[in-house]
């Protein structure tokens, strides 16, 4: 009965669903059966908690949520362009491969959770482990931009990935408030605009400036994030970024014994002939 | 003594496990209102739970016997009900016994006889003893010792109304409709066996303070210990149960306040105490070093009511989620946002409590924002 | 978008691993092994020298002899296979301390490795302790008499296996009469064995093919394991469980879409709780691109899976992957046998899995800390038969298959854990021994002699797939027929009479506890 509840105009190749009362699974599949016909713009309307939007569709299309969407929005996102008029749950961007989430609002936790590639942009903050190992391999390379901060263990166990907070919530001290940023971190670069104090970071982040193409790809990912949500990239701009990298690609080698003797450890130095 | 967890724990686990959806809203100047929006917010989460147990508290529910405490009794039978009302008559002046109206319906099954008594304790002359302690004494002793009856819900001025099936489906079968109160919590229950008993549901009762819960507490072994140490029987072995004595003894018996709780529960890693100044880092250390046994270890998520006050609590890496919200006088906890912007689209202030920070509600008090944002004037991006 | 040619850190000082706070010191520790060499039979040919991948062999040129670094030999006997005079014999190295059951030779070898190295033991296969093994205190019942043995030879067998979740009653629709029942996923095995999930990364390439190509001979399935598919491996999609662990190594839409069953890696049997470490020498290139992650770091596979920290959340993975994959696929959830696993697998069943996967505390793995290997986790005859129990006091033992893993030696246990309760087990172990393996425990270190557990080229090369392949075949073959003539014993001719049938099962020398647990009379009763 609840399907009946669906008002689907379609008008060129824009639908616009109204989705109040709508469990996930129909919503997937009403967005499952208008990529299949075509449509490259769906707007989804009186959003509440719906789980796991834009997951299984192969095409980048773009998909305007109003509302507060469930948990998981895009997991495995594999193309579309997701924008959220509004704030994201926990999980949103879970596994993604490609495409955009461009959240008008708060995320909550776990944020790009295991992202291999695609773009995320949250306006405001975003909430506890929030880039949990994101990956990259190859030309695939996730971005995820927050414009506030974010709660603890930022970009923990990373594994590659740019991972940028501009500080843009935080007032006049510009004091993240993060503790364990980069813990278990092993790879990729975090970029955090404003102050953070030695005690805040994981155990495996170096602190350094960014370089000049960092220079150069934070630049990029500002202007974008400004014009998403119109604000002045000068302005975000102004101020230094601190860059985080992980001081060891390896960072638990040493900590495990062999059992075999005369086996010096992981670390072979033998080649087969 | 009777076995009272049995029927919820027929397999005798360690412990009732299971996982939920909370939801919690409170007026903090005292203005009563329907549950609609709240049941209509945990039924939104439906999929959070599996269908085997949905439960509520209101608070400023029965302002006409506001000094009275109103006993919620489940009975398994006819000669349950003629044993305690005896049991009642004996130990209490009852100024009002009823039925408690339900209406039958699909998805709430096996339902219990359910009444409600309006009681004073009787007072020993003998005895030194405070009407609160009274109460719980005679709870538990109607619960242990009468069968097939069980107390679940024994504060003034609240009820709890709880059973199997999803929320939204006991609160139609309880007539939440019918009832205002200025504080409303809610629970929507995900076991991982069939319980086939209702007084396993959420919320968990003693006297007027009440614990829904999410999660499950790895520490829940000690904690118990620690508990029965000071005299409480953890009947139904549950996370919840736990959580209720434990905030009961902190904050009932040893007077300490909300924040203080919370720090013992869930205690700042030593890391981050030995960063405290002086004065502050003695009181946690000395904190943690007289309550160890009550660190809740492993992930939670809390609402704690009680008279007068809500609050959201989650363990100190937050490995459950919490969502909170404030328009005009009305305070929101969830476990997901969308929840809450359902049923109030236009909130002010929304947030995500930072591991083992409360948020409270207290009636007559303007509802705390997070330190950052009373220190930093935080401001949303473009607003 | 600008694109950072090097690697972001690479123009910062760092080094490959956290500077080591050992020091160099001198060893106490006595080879383990010996290996002894026939001069006369030796003819010199140093194929042992090119055969050991540990560096215990080596040709002493000018004295013409092949002479051996005892230290370094850990016992996998590769060289005695390969030497083609057998002049080689590896023999235990006696360390005859002062007789003591207690501070056994073991222990002080560990506590003196730890003392010289500060690190955490590691290790490789399964639980060597000789923890009680249920299989052998378990005796299967044949007929006699009053009902006739079958021969499997001459007369039907069936132990096709349809793993996914059932329904609790079939509808009929009464106007057309046809089923009017729609069924989740079902997916056909032909035998009741499936291949545990071993990632490629800990195993070769030509291991992972090995197994592939077995299963698709044999008509069951293999597991990726957490380290995702090679894409040369696509074509054997419908012989694959495809797991999607912590790490998430290699899980996108096409991974998700090739295979026939999706698997959610909470626990293992080797190591319950705890995440994994893949070591950046084992990332090869092709490993790395099969991951999914740049070469030389670390795949460091996070303790839990961050969007599972509940039940609920279980269920909300669950339906992730049914919905990316539009619910055309059976999803399994993978847990280390524990306490409270009955509860732990009602909830699993509840949050909407088809298939729950158990791993005992036999279970192994290419690596894990041996403290956590030997002491985490409970026995899975014991985690089968309360599982299995419970499911079926709540009524949902039809939702979900149960699958058993940790430890399965032979057709005997297989045929036992069916008749405690499980739909299928997953063989390890014993699928690399039918390849070479020879239980020497020294997988971790990536230098595999036999090319099992290795992502060096070379090595790699020492397992011909097409070998391997037919010698893991013939071993599930020879098992299938042998659990054929045990139900023919049985006087039962279809693999689901014996499911969960304990009447079955005799006990001997069980205590009554443990018998009830088993779910099993004692023999004789």
């Amino acid at each position: 009965m609840r399907v009946e509840r669906v008002k689907l105009h379609e008008n060129g190749s824009v639908a616009r669903v109204e989705t109040a009362g709508l469990h996930y699974r129909e919503l997937n599949s009403i967005l499952r059966s208008l990529v299949a016909d075509g449509a490259d713009r769906i707007e989804l309307h009186g959003v509440a908690g719906q789980r796991y939007i834009g997951t299984d569709l192969d095409r980048p299309v773009q998909i305007e949520i109003f509302g507060v969407p469930g948990n998981d929005l895009g997991s495995f996102l594999d193309g579309p362009r997701v924008t959220v008029h509004g704030n994201a749950q926990d999980g949103c961007g879970n596994t993604m491969n490609r495409g955009t989430i461009i959240v008008h609002g708060m995320a909550g936790d776990i944020t790009g959770l295991s992202a291999r590639g695609g773009n995320i942009f949250v306006r405001d903050d975003v909430g506890y482990r929030a880039g949990v190992h994101m990956k990259e391999f190859g030309d695939r390379r996730p971005n995820l931009v927050i414009g506030g901060t974010a709660q603890d263990f930022l970009g923990e166990y990373m594994a590659g990935g740019v991972l940028v907070a501009l500080g843009l919530t935080l007032g006049k001290s510009a004091h993240h408030l993060a503790r364990f940023i980069g813990t278990g971190m092993h790879a990729g670069v975090i970029f955090l605009r404003g102050v953070v104090e030695e005690h805040q970071l994981g155990k495996e982040v170096g602190v350094t400036q960014p370089d000049e193409d960092e220079e150069k790809l934070l630049e990029e990912l500002v202007t974008e994030y400004c014009g998403y949500f119109e604000v002045e990239p000068a302005k975000v701009l102004d101020q230094p970024f601190v860059k985080l990298f992980p001081l060891y690609l390896r960072p638990y080698g040493p900590l495990y014994a062999p059992t075999h003797r005369g086996i010096e450890g992981p670390v072979s130095r033998w080649k087969v002939k | 003594m009777k076995d009272i967890l049995n029927p919820d724990n027929r397999y005798k686990d360690d412990k009732v496990t299971d996982a939920c959806s909370l939801f919690g809203m409170m007026d903090v100047s005292g203005r009563l209102f329907s549950g609609a929006d709240t049941v209509r917010a945990i039924a939104n989460m439906h999929d959070r739970g599996n269908g085997l147990g949905g439960g509520f508290a209101v608070y400023g529910l029965y302002p006409d016997f506001a000094d009275y405490y109103a006993l919620h009794i489940m009975y398994m039978g006819r000669s349950a009900k003629d044993k305690t009302e005896v049991f009642l008559k004996d130990e209490f002046d009852v100024v009002r016994s009823e039925e408690i109206p339900i209406r039958t319906r699909p998805g709430v099954t096996n339902p219990p006889g359910l009444w409600r008594y309006f009681v004073t304790p009787r007072k020993d002359p003998c005895l030194v003893v405070s009407d609160d302690d009274l109460v719980v004494d005679k709870v538990m002793q109607a619960n242990t010792t009468i069968p097939d009856t069980f107390i679940f819900s024994s504060g003034k001025n609240m009820g709890v109304f709880k059973g199997i099936g999803f929320p939204e489906d006991v609160a139609d079968f309880y007539r939440l409709e019918d009832y205002e109160g200025y504080l409303w919590t809610s629970h929507g229950r995900f076991p991982t066996n069939t319980p086939g008993w209702w007084g396993g549901a959420h919320p968990f009762n003693i006297l007027d303070w009440t614990v829904v819960h999410n999660g499950e507490i790895s520490s829940y072994g000690i904690n118990r210990r620690y508990l029965e140490m000071h005299g409480y029987h953890c009947t139904m072995q549950t996370d919840t149960e736990v959580a209720a004595y434990a905030v009961d003894l902190l904050v009932r018996r040893h007077g300490l306040p909300v924040s203080t709780m919370a720090t013992v529960l869930a205690s700042p890693l030593w890391e981050e105490v030995d960063r405290m100044p002086d004065e502050k880092r003695e009181m946690v250390t000395a904190l943690r070093q007289a309550y160890g046994g009550l660190l809740l270890n492993g992930p939670f998520t809390l609402i704690i009511a009680h008279n007068g006050e809500m609050i959201g609590l989650t363990d100190r890496i937050r490995l459950r989620p919490l969502s909170a919200a404030v328009k005009g006088d009305v305070l929101f906890i969830s476990s997901e946002e969308s929840a809450i912007t359902l049923v109030c689209p236009d909130i002010e202030r929304s947030w995500k409590p930072r591991g083992g920070e409360p948020v409270v509600g207290r009636l007559g008090e303007p509802v705390a924002l997070p330190k950052e944002w009373d220190v930093q004037n935080r401001e949303a991006v473009g607003r | 978008m600008t694109v950072i040619k090097n690697n972001p850190k690479a123009s910062h000082a760092q080094s490959t691993a956290l500077p080591s706070y050992h020091c160099h010191m001198p060893s106490y520790l006595k080879p383990r092994f010996r290996v002894e060499r026939s001069d006369r039979r030796c003819i010199r040919c140093q194929g042992c020298v090119e055969q050991c991948s540990f560096g215990a062999q080596y040709y002493d040129e000018s004295a013409d002899r092949v002479e051996a670094v005892d230290t370094n030999c850990v016992g996998c006997h590769r060289c005695v296979v390969f030497c083609p005079t057998s002049a080689i014999e590896i023999r235990h190295n006696p360390v005859e301390y002062r007789d003591n059951a207690y501070w056994r030779p073991e222990v002080i070898e560990d506590i003196t490795r730890q003392a010289e190295t500060g690190g955490v033991l590691i290790t490789g296969m399964g639980n060597d302790k000789p923890w009680t093994s249920y299989w052998d205190k378990l005796c299967l019942n044949a007929s006699q008499v009053t009902n006739p043995s079958i021969d499997p030879l001459r007369e039907p067998m069936e132990l096709r296996t349809y793993l996914g979740s059932k329904p609790d009653q079939v509808q009929i629709d009464p106007a057309t009469g046809r089923l009017g029942t729609r069924l989740a996923p079902q997916i056909m095995i032909e035998t009741p064995v499936l291949f545990s999930a071993m990632s490629y990364g800990a195993v070769s390439i030509n291991v992972h093919e090995s197994l592939a190509r077995a299963a698709s001979m044999l008509g069951t399935l293999f597991n990726t394991g957490e380290g995702g598919l090679h894409p040369k491996l696509y074509r054997y999609g419908g012989n694959t469980i495809a797991q999607v662990a912590s790490g998430r190594f290699g899980v996108h839409p096409e991974y998700l879409d090739v295979a026939r069953v999706l698997e959610i890696k909470i626990g293992q049997g080797a190591k319950p709780g705890i995440g994994g470490h893949l070591p950046g020498e084992k990332i090869s290139a092709e490993v790395a691109t099969t991951r999914m992650i740049p070469t030389g770091t670390d795949a460091l596979s996070p303790a839990p899976q961050h969007d599972i920290y509940s039940i609920e959340d279980l269920s909300q993975l669950i339906y992730a992957l049914k919905e990316a994959t539009n619910y055309t696929k059976p999803v399994s959830v993978k847990i280390a046998a524990v306490h409270n696993s009955g509860a732990i697998a009602s909830g699993i069943a509840r949050a909407g899995a088809d298939i729950i996967a158990l791993d005992g505390i036999r279970g192994s793995t290419g690596a894990a800390p041996k403290i956590i290997r030997d002491n985490l986790g409970i026995p899975i005859e014991m985690a089968i038969a309360s599982v299995d129990q419970r499911l079926r006091s709540e009524g949902i033992r039809n939702r979900v298959s149960l699958v058993a893993a940790g430890g399965f030696r032979n057709s005997g246990d297989v045929t036992k854990a069916i008749a405690l309760g499980v739909d299928a087990v997953y063989i390890g172990t014993a699928a690399l021994i039918a390849m070479g393996c020879t239980e020497c425990q020294a997988c971790y270190t990536g230098r595999c002699a036999w090319g099992i557990t290795t992502t060096d080229d070379k090595l790699t090369k020492r397992q011909n797939p097409e070998i391997a392949a037919q010698r893991i075949a013939n071993l599930v073959e020879a098992w299938s027929h042998e659990i054929k003539e045990m139900l023919g014993a049985m006087g039962i001719n279809a693999i689901e009479s014996l499911r969960g049938n304990r009447l079955h099962l005799r006990g001997v020398g069980l205590t009554r506890e443990e018998a009830d647990i088993l779910g099993v009379s004692l023999a004789g009763e």
